[in-house]
């Protein structure tokens, strides 16, 4: 699949549309103001994971409250299941708030209530009587993992264990949609990875679509179908989470895929890399393969074709929005004709490749 | 020391229990909306009012900044008009209310200023009101703090319930005034002193006490 194939979801699929929004941030007194969104067009597909990356003040969090109306665009429009949130008063918003879950990095739970009474909440919030509450609360804390520990306080737990209270709140209402505002930003990897899971589990499980936003490429590579890359306030890249993985076009994709591991090369090699060759020198190729690719052998064919003279550099096998992707660094003999045969064996093994430069 | 004196320090220290009780309770119940109101009223808060924001600020500042004794006399007229009366337990409790209120304001602005904006945007993003923020989250989350700004007030009453004796206010402080200080009686001054001293012992280590209780921050169980 290339990546012009992508198709941004129909309306009618769109559990979240961003129509030309825009979010300029008025300046007090002598200073400019401050725009940090820039005519952004997104759909959310419904029942996706789709993921927001960008650095730190690229916008992305601006971009995610615009969905529940805590911030509001000075341009476009923002719809959620077709209604127009920019229109919507203060108790409409209430209304649209209780249908769609947040999730928070810092967790924002309530220190001074028992796990229990902060996924109880929001169903406080809505009026909802004490053994309703009960009913819908028990089961949730089961979902995350957490029923035993139902009367304890969040500062009793764990970063990844106050995550899934945070998770657990969020569903209370039963919500269509969930925004993730890099919730797992503050985890270490091991317990990022549990969370990330726990997400997959309930996108999968309840059909809740699932909007999150990320500065960590291994966020996005690990549970979002879909991706929009975000910089200085506009979309620079989107498209199926595989696909942009794999033929990243806009340089800061390529630069924060740069920081995966595997992606990364060795420091002395990437020191020692030359933009041209001069005769001697060795070529540093990556190449990146997927779908039959990666189950043939490549290796052995590609030192066959090419000669002796190949060496491995860096590599790594993953998997994107699971599909198997593999990514190897190799380096052969700069010259002519070691080149034509590897390009021949390139093409007509439908691998793609990126010439990183030139070692000696 | 005879009993007449220990009949009289005994009144006396009921006078000024009574006086901390009331101007606390009502200086309170309406210092505390003003706090909240500043706490939630600036650009961009929960109940977004500026100009009135500044203004309150300015009128609580106003009242802070004047001395306690300057106050007591000052709204003579006031507390006639009120108590019938400008001097007394009763009269007291005026000039020891009206103070009380900018404190307990500032001290509660404080505490709830001092919550995480993030449970402010998570209660928000859950579709609760402004209201329902105040009292399931700010206040609720604020208790261990408005608990040790109470017990703040009430040694602070304590201490201005002593100064309102210089003027007749009743109480210990009138007490050590009139027999400590004007009859020569250091005894009698001593005994007040050590009252006092009882007195904003307990009040503090129940007020730590019952703020240690409502803290759920950090507590290993």
């Amino acid at each position: 699949m290339s990546v012009s194939a992508y198709q941004a979801p129909a309306r009618a699929d769109a559990a979240v549309i961003f129509d030309g929004v825009s979010k300029h941030f008025p300046g007090s007194g002598k200073s400019d103001g401050f725009t940090a969104l820039d005519n952004v067009s997104l759909s959310v597909g419904r029942g996706s994971i789709t993921g927001i990356i960008g650095r730190s003040g690229a916008g992305k969090s601006t971009l995610i409250r615009l969905v529940n109306g805590l911030e509001k665009p000075t341009g476009g429009k923002v719809l959620v299941d077709g209604v127009d949130v920019g229109a919507l008063d203060e108790a409409g918003l209430r209304e649209l708030r209780r249908s769609v879950g947040m999730i928070f990095q810092h967790f924002n739970l309530l220190s001074s209530r028992t796990v229990f009474d902060n996924v109880a909440l929001p169903l406080e919030i809505a009026g909802m009587n004490k053994s309703a509450i009960e009913k819908r609360v028990r089961p949730l804390l089961d979902l995350v993992g957490l029923a035993d520990k139902h009367g304890r306080y969040p500062s009793e737990l764990s970063g990844g264990q106050k995550q899934r209270i945070g998770i657990a709140r969020a569903l209370s209402t039963e919500p269509k949609l969930l925004l993730s505002d890099e919730a797992t930003s503050a985890l270490d990897p091991e317990t990022t990875q549990s969370i990330l899971e726990l997400l997959k589990r309930i996108n999968a499980d309840l059909g809740l679509t699932v909007l999150l936003i990320t500065h960590e490429m291994e966020v996005v590579k690990a549970v979002t179908s879909d991706v929009a890359v975000i910089d200085h306030g506009r979309i620079v890249e989107r498209g199926h989470t595989f696909d942009v993985f794999t033929h990243p076009k806009h340089e800061t994709t390529r630069a924060m895929l740069s920081g995966l591991p595997g992606s990364k090369l060795p420091d002395a090699v990437s020191r020692a890399l030359k933009p041209q060759a001069v005769a001697g020198d060795r070529a540093v190729v990556r190449l990146t393969f997927f779908g039959a690719a990666a189950e043939r052998p490549l290796i052995s064919q590609l030192i066959k074709s090419v000669g002796a003279e190949v060496n491995i550099i860096a590599g790594t096998i993953d998997e994107i929005g699971g599909r198997p992707y593999g990514s190897l660094v190799v380096a052969y003999r700069a010259d002519a004709e070691t080149a034509g045969r590897a390009e021949r064996f390139f093409t007509e093994n439908g691998l793609v490749t990126e010439v990183l430069g030139y070692v000696a | 020391m005879s009993p007449d004196i220990l009949l009289k320090i005994w009144g006396a220290t009921l006078d000024t229990l009574y006086m901390v009780a009331a101007a606390g309770l009502i200086g309170s119940l309406i210092g505390g909306p003003i706090g909240i109101f500043l706490a939630t009223s600036g650009k961009g808060e929960l109940f977004p009012a500026p100009m009135t924001n500044r203004i309150v600020g300015l009128i609580v500042n106003a009242a802070r900044s004047t001395p306690f004794i300057i106050l007591v006399v000052a709204i003579i007229p006031f507390t006639r008009l009120l108590t019938g009366t400008s001097i007394g337990t009763k009269a007291a409790i005026v000039p020891l209310t009206i103070a009380t209120i900018p404190f307990v304001a500032r001290l509660v602005e404080a505490a709830i200023r001092e919550i995480d904006k993030g449970l402010i945007e998570a209660a928000r993003a859950m579709g609760a009101t402004p209201m329902q923020i105040v009292f399931k989250v700010l206040l609720a989350e604020a208790r261990p703090a408005l608990t040790m700004a109470l017990t703040m007030t009430a040694v602070s009453l304590i201490g201005y319930s002593a100064m309102v004796g210089a003027v007749g206010g009743g109480g210990l402080g009138d007490l050590g005034i009139r027999y400590g200080y004007q009859r020569f009686m250091p005894d009698v001054m001593l005994v007040v002193v050590i009252v006092l001293i009882v007195l904003v012992q307990i009040v503090q280590s129940a007020g730590d006490g019952l703020a240690r209780r409502f803290d759920r921050r950090s507590r290993k169980n």
